[in-house]
């Protein structure tokens, strides 16, 4: 008798939801998305590579900010160094610009060491305001550098905008012009770089440091005296989605084939733009981004030529749904109908011993 | 030699104005553990208030800057009723985003309304003159009046700190909210009063920041990162402690334009880190973060 009282009455385990149907979803989707260039028109292409590098940016964000505490007003400083690193592979270096967007990517995470070891002296908003002036001084760094234009910037030729491998491919196979083909493929770049950042914040979130990460976001104090090393974690993440976000930045700059400091280094673009978009959507989920992405898509192609009614108007909608929804549009939807695309959260499954059953 | 010492003047006249931007800022965290995002844009606000009251009034912008300072004080004191004190609290995005936001309407709003035209604050024959030390080093009466406005801005908030029922609130609220509540604060009042406060020091460096240079709308959030970089290499909670920040900033700054006029703006952000690096809670800190 005490030693069935010993063991625990019930059998349980963790698990996570998911499923095979949901994978197979996105692989059609995905497979949708990629073949969509053979039916649509170059417009439509242009929109969604943007639509894809924002909401790349905005998962690296989310996971920097929703889940490990970092919120960073400075990520500006790895879209602007990827798209340089870009430029000085290409036009300095001679490489590939496949090539290039990778090892932009790895040399922007590089970067990132150094950067953090003096912006995590700061915690909480001052950490917010540090990553700025990190990200201002890279910008005046590369505003001092001549080789790639100085304070002006410079341009990509077309020798290396259509060295792209696969252009002559297109062009044959879809019987289109060479600047057609080039933003094809650039398509199709931002396709699989927005599907694998959502990938890896997918299995990153999934995995065991995924639960540190959702620990940390809870409580750090208590993630801390579980044994969890938060410094450590926090630098991964910071590292590995400063890593990411160079390697959307040299795409996009491969993309607009021409780039200068003031407009690499953004902060309006490239972190406020982004920022919307995750609170709007929705902080801390990884729906939330997505949703966010496609209502600022929408605002940005319907309301941008008001300019700066515009940009006011989004600060309004930013404070709003700060203020009356902090969860965002997807935290207003997933919690009255219970909703979820990407299922990281663990669920305690409790099922009674056989032997407690019917006797 | 001459020339070196004539930087080493300039760089702590300009840090006087450093000092100025930081002084709000170090109030509002003080206060109520608020970092501002929009501060920048408010010196910017701040400015153009007095060039519009300077221009509608006829008056000079030392005498208008009077009519603008309760004026201020009464938005920064709506402001934080209404929208920032609802954000505080919680958690830190809540109140970093409502002013992220903050700092783009004021931005575009200032654009919508006054163009991207540069502007400036007109005085007449102050503006040049200057206080001949001999040597060959003169000393202009502005940037003097900005490093006295400074001090005497820090003397002004250490007195009401330290010597009057209003300090004694904010620091007891700074120091522990709850308790303070309990001891019959009405913080929401406290808070509010802070912040009118606070934009009673904005407007003191939206004056000198319109009398030693040409202001546009968008140059706020390069003066809320001097501002910043200011507050913490002074070290967190001490106003004597942002004026030496606010020096050390304006004398990099100043060095650094010397070396190479590109520089300038480089130097200032380089000494803010190598202060980081060496020393993480600043020269004189105080508080506990």
């Amino acid at each position: 008798m005490e030693d069935s009282a010993a063991k625990p009455t019930h059998a349980f385990r963790i698990e996570t939801a998911g499923g095979i149907s949901r994978a197979g979803a996105v692989g059609v989707l995905l497979l949708a998305l990629a073949l969509l260039p053979v039916f649509a028109g170059r417009n439509l292409i242009q929109d969604l590579i943007f639509l894809f590098y924002m909401l790349a940016l905005a998962q690296c964000w989310n996971l920097l900010a929703g889940y490990a505490g970092l919120i960073s007003v400075g990520q500006q400083a790895f879209v602007g160094l990827g798209g340089y690193l870009l430029f000085a592979l290409t036009l300095l270096g001679g490489l590939d610009p496949l090539l290039a967007i990778l090892l932009a990517g790895l040399v922007s995470g590089l970067f990132a060491l150094p950067t953090a070891l003096i912006v995590f002296r700061l915690r909480g908003a001052y950490f917010a305001i540090g990553t700025w002036v990190v990200a201002e001084v890279y910008r005046l760094v590369f505003a001092q550098f001549k080789p790639l234009g100085g304070g002006t910037g410079t341009s990509l030729g077309p020798s290396v905008t259509s060295a792209v491998p696969g252009i002559e491919w297109v062009k044959t196979l879809l019987d289109i012009r060479t600047p057609a083909a080039r933003d094809i493929i650039s398509y199709w770049m931002a396709l699989a770089l927005m599907a694998g950042t959502l990938a890896l914040v997918y299995l990153v979130l999934r995995s065991r440091r995924g639960l540190a990460l959702g620990a940390i976001r809870d409580n750090e104090a208590a993630a801390a005296g579980l044994g969890i090393d938060i410094y450590r974690v926090k630098l991964a993440i910071y590292v590995a989605t400063a890593a990411m976000t160079g390697a959307i930045g040299a795409l996009v700059y491969l993309q607009k084939a021409r780039i200068s400091p003031d407009a690499a280094f953004s902060v309006l673009d490239w972190t406020a733009y982004v920022i919307f978009i995750v609170v709007i959507g929705g902080i801390g989920t990884i729906e939330g981004p997505v949703i966010g992405a496609i209502v600022f898509y929408l605002m940005q192609r319907y309301l941008a030529d008001f300019g700066s009614w515009y940009l006011i108007l989004l600060g309004m909608l930013g404070i709003a749904v700060m203020l009356f929804a902090p969860k965002g549009l997807w935290g207003l939807v997933a919690e009255r109908y219970g909703l979820t695309l990407f299922p990281t959260r663990r669920r305690l499954v409790i099922r009674q011993r056989d032997s407690d059953r019917g006797v | 030699m001459t020339a070196w010492l004539d930087v080493l003047i300039q760089g702590v006249m300009l840090g006087g104005l450093y000092a100025l931007f930081a002084a709000g800022l170090s109030l509002m965290f003080g206060v109520m553990r608020l970092v501002n995002l929009a501060h920048g844009d408010l010196i910017v606000l701040a400015a153009f208030a007095i060039l519009v009251i300077a221009g509608k009034l006829g008056l000079d912008p030392f005498v208008a800057v009077s009519v603008a300072i309760p004026i201020l004080f009464i938005i920064g004191f709506a402001l934080q009723r209404v929208l920032l004190n609802r954000t505080l609290g919680g958690d830190l995005l809540s109140p970093l985003l409502v002013t992220f936001g903050l700092s783009i309407i004021i931005q575009n709003g200032l654009l919508e309304i006054f163009s991207a035209d540069s502007q400036r604050l007109r005085s007449g024959a102050i503006e040049t003159a200057s206080i001949p030390l001999g040597g060959g080093i003169a000393v202009g009466v502005v940037p003097l009046l900005t490093l006295i406005s400074a001090v005497a801005v820090i003397l002004f908030l250490n007195l009401i700190f330290y010597r009057s029922p209003i300090g004694r609130a904010f620091r007891a609220t700074s120091d522990d909210l709850e308790v303070a509540q309990l001891m019959g604060i009405d913080i929401n009042r406290t808070f509010a009063t802070a912040m009118g406060l606070a934009f009673v020091v904005v407007t003191i460096a939206a004056l000198y920041l319109g009398l030693r240079a040409n202001f546009d709308p968008t140059i706020g959030p390069a003066r809320l990162l001097y501002a910043f970089e200011a507050v913490i290499i002074g070290g967190l909670g001490s106003f004597w402690g942002t004026l030496a920040g606010g020096i050390v900033l304006g004398l990099a700054q100043t060095i650094g334009a010397r070396i190479d006029p590109e520089w300038q703006i480089l130097a200032g952000h380089l000494a803010f880190l190598v202060v980081l690096a060496i020393r993480p809670r600043g020269l004189f800190p105080r508080a506990q973060d």
